[in-house]
């Protein structure tokens, strides 16, 4: 009886192929905004996750923001660092220059910063050699560029041994990175230079004091240990004023990261689903519509012994059958559309629809069905039989 | 064969102080006033009156399509009572073959299709439907157009396609509303002689009608004026 049902829904939809295309248009819609706009979040988001946790998951940052009037000195760091709960500790200033090659300049962020950063943030090392303790030590200006500023300002990427100007000073360019692909690259400059700190304390007032140290703990499980060191070195430091610094470790990162995608998908889910409940709603304007105008078969197949559940089944199904097909192109759709969208990252994310999505998308879809399908089903069912027989549309 | 005659009660049809009364307008007509009609199996009877005598109303009641308001409808030794509105369809289903004035077939589906939909609500397996789809259609002639869809058929054709669709659940009765009205006069000719053969066959058959020609060529006709049924020796 089902398959009977649905052969007799499949010869009412293509009866009236436009219209049952434009009512399932408002599901096919729908699923794909939902389809897609879940699928984007979500891959951007596990995407970005994947290569925060690849910084180290070990990372701890801490931002000073009052000193006390008591500037930081490299050397205190040196001391923090000794502790066993501490693998390494870098401070971090950071700084905007004129970069410039000849005639060549571009506007690059300036990292000033000891040896220890390398290890702590990953960074791979193409040319030459990262920075050294001797080059922190001397105030030698040597700098380490990145692959994007090397190709900018001189057009190739071995540059060692070739000098640079950064803001007026000449610095010999001891090191070339590796390109960074990352999402997170994206977000900031390309053009970057790393100096030694104490060569960059020289190029801006406001670093004379530390105030960003990057550090990562000897424990690769938990961070616990060396942010409770860290906090009460921190507070002795700064007369016990809590608000004078902030720490903030990896995973709270990505705590924050992962509610805020939550929160993105649950509300970009939620727009798609109102707009495959416009797409019910489309079903149920035309499944009505549709009953009426059939008032005379339907009066027929009681006449020739359809009973209420045969009919109510038969126009329920139909319905049904309009949103699963809208769900279903709708899927295809998405998967084209999420191809494209992997396309246009350029390898930089690549774009995956997730099942749990799909799911959801045929779930609220059958749901759409029968319960925008249920009332004209019943109206259908419901008409007299005599009454039906005698309709002449 | 399809139309193999029903071996069973003597009396196919027994109505018995039948009155239905409709509400129209606050003022009750009495559509049928205490009706009483026996037809014996294998009999072919014409009920005949002129519109608004009833006649309709009679239909619909021994086709079950509706109840009675009063008195008592025993079909094929079954009594109709206040059944549900489902209870009444299956009774349709397996009991009652009808043929419309207008033919009723839906558009939508092939002659084959059309014939095939009662077996569909009787759940008949898929093997059994088409086999007995292909004997109703052979035996009205139209087996070779069984894949041609309604508009694509003649009047005649269509008729025929729909006495198929009668036929091929082997009901008890065959309850025909004005089966030539739609047709002209050598068309329905055609169509009374399949009627014939299907009473020769044994098959009861009652035929309600307004046109005389066409009634007098059942083996009895019963009049019905103003809700009441009278009953003319033949």
């Amino acid at each position: 009886m089902i398959i009977q049902s649905i052969k007799m829904a499949m010869e009412a939809i293509s009866s009236n192929k436009i219209r049952s295309f434009l009512t399932m248009l408002g599901i096919i819609i729908g699923v794909i905004a939902l389809i897609v706009l879940v699928s984007l979040v979500g891959s951007a988001s596990d995407s970005i996750t994947d290569q925060v946790n690849s910084l180290g998951s070990n990372l701890l940052y801490v931002s000073i923001t009052d000193d006390k009037g008591i500037p930081m000195k490299l050397d205190e760091i040196e001391k923090i660092a000794l502790d066993k709960e501490f693998s390494a500790m870098a401070p971090m200033g950071q700084l905007t220059a004129i970069a410039q090659n000849g005639h060549a300049d571009e506007v690059a962020t300036v990292y000033g910063t000891t040896p220890s950063y390398s290890d702590i943030r990953g960074l791979d090392v193409d040319y030459g050699r990262f920075l050294r303790t001797t080059d922190v030590e001397n105030s030698s200006y040597v700098a380490v560029l990145s692959q994007d500023a090397a190709t900018e300002l001189f057009g190739k990427t071995n540059i060692v041994g070739e000098r640079v100007s950064l803001d007026g000073r000449s610095f010999l360019v001891v090191g070339v990175l590796a390109e960074d692909t990352s999402f997170m690259s994206m977000m900031s400059n390309r053009i970057a230079a790393y100096i030694p700190y104490t060569v960059a304390t020289r190029m801006s007032d406001s670093l004379s004091g530390v105030s960003t140290i990057y550090a990562s703990s000897s424990n690769p499980n938990s961070m616990d240990g060396a942010e409770e060191v860290l906090n009460s070195i921190m507070m002795k430091r700064l007369k016990g004023d809590e608000d004078a610094f902030s720490i903030i470790n990896q995973s709270t990162i990505m705590d924050a990261m992962g509610s805020i995608t939550d929160i993105l998908s649950l509300l970009l889910g939620g727009i798609a689903a109102i707009s495959l409940l416009v797409g019910g709603i489309g079903i149920m304007n035309i499944m009505l519509v549709s009953v009426t105008e059939r008032t005379k078969e339907i009066g027929i197949r009681k006449a020739i012994g359809a009973d209420r559940s045969s009919i109510m089944m038969q126009f329920l199904i139909e319905a049904l059958v309009i949103s699963l097909m809208g769900c279903a192109i709708g899927i295809v759709l998405s998967w084209f559309i999420i191809q494209l969208a992997t396309m246009a990252a350029d390898g930089v994310v690549t774009f995956t629809i997730s099942g749990g999505v799909v799911g959801v998308a045929v779930a609220f879809s059958v749901a759409i069905g029968v319960v925008f399908g249920i009332y004209p089903a019943y109206k259908a069912a419901k008409k007299h039989p005599i009454e039906a027989l005698r309709y002449e549309g | 064969m399809v139309m193999a005659a029903m071996v069973g009660s003597e009396r196919m049809i027994q109505l018995h102080n039948v009155s239905k009364i409709y509400n129209v307008g606050g003022q009750e007509v009495r559509a049928l006033d205490r009706a009483s009609l026996t037809i014996n199996d294998g009999e072919f009877v014409s009920i005949v009156g002129p519109s608004g005598s009833g006649k309709s109303t009679l239909m619909n009641i021994i086709g079950c399509l509706d109840v009675a308001d009063s008195g008592e409808y025993i079909l094929d030794s079954q009594p109709i009572e206040q059944y549900s509105e489902s209870e009444l369809a299956h009774i349709r289903n397996r009991k009652i073959g009808f043929i419309f004035q207008g033919f009723n077939l839906l558009s939508r589906l092939t002659a084959e299709e059309n014939v095939e939909l009662p077996l569909i609500y009787q759940r008949v397996g898929s093997a059994e439907r088409r086999e007995r789809v292909a004997e109703a259609l052979k035996w009205v002639e139209l087996y070779e157009r069984r894949k041609h869809k309604p508009t694509e058929l003649s009047g005649g054709q269509q008729q025929r396609v729909a006495i198929a669709r009668a036929l091929v659940t082997r009901p008890s009765l065959l309850l025909a509303d004005e089966p030539t009205g739609n047709l002209d006069s050598k068309t329905g000719d055609e169509i009374m002689r399949l009627f014939h053969e299907l009473h020769r066959r044994g098959n009861t058959i009652v035929l309600i009608t307004h046109d005389i020609d066409v009634a007098n060529q059942a083996e009895r006709r019963v009049h019905i004026l103003d809700g009441r049924v009278q009953e003319e020796a033949s």
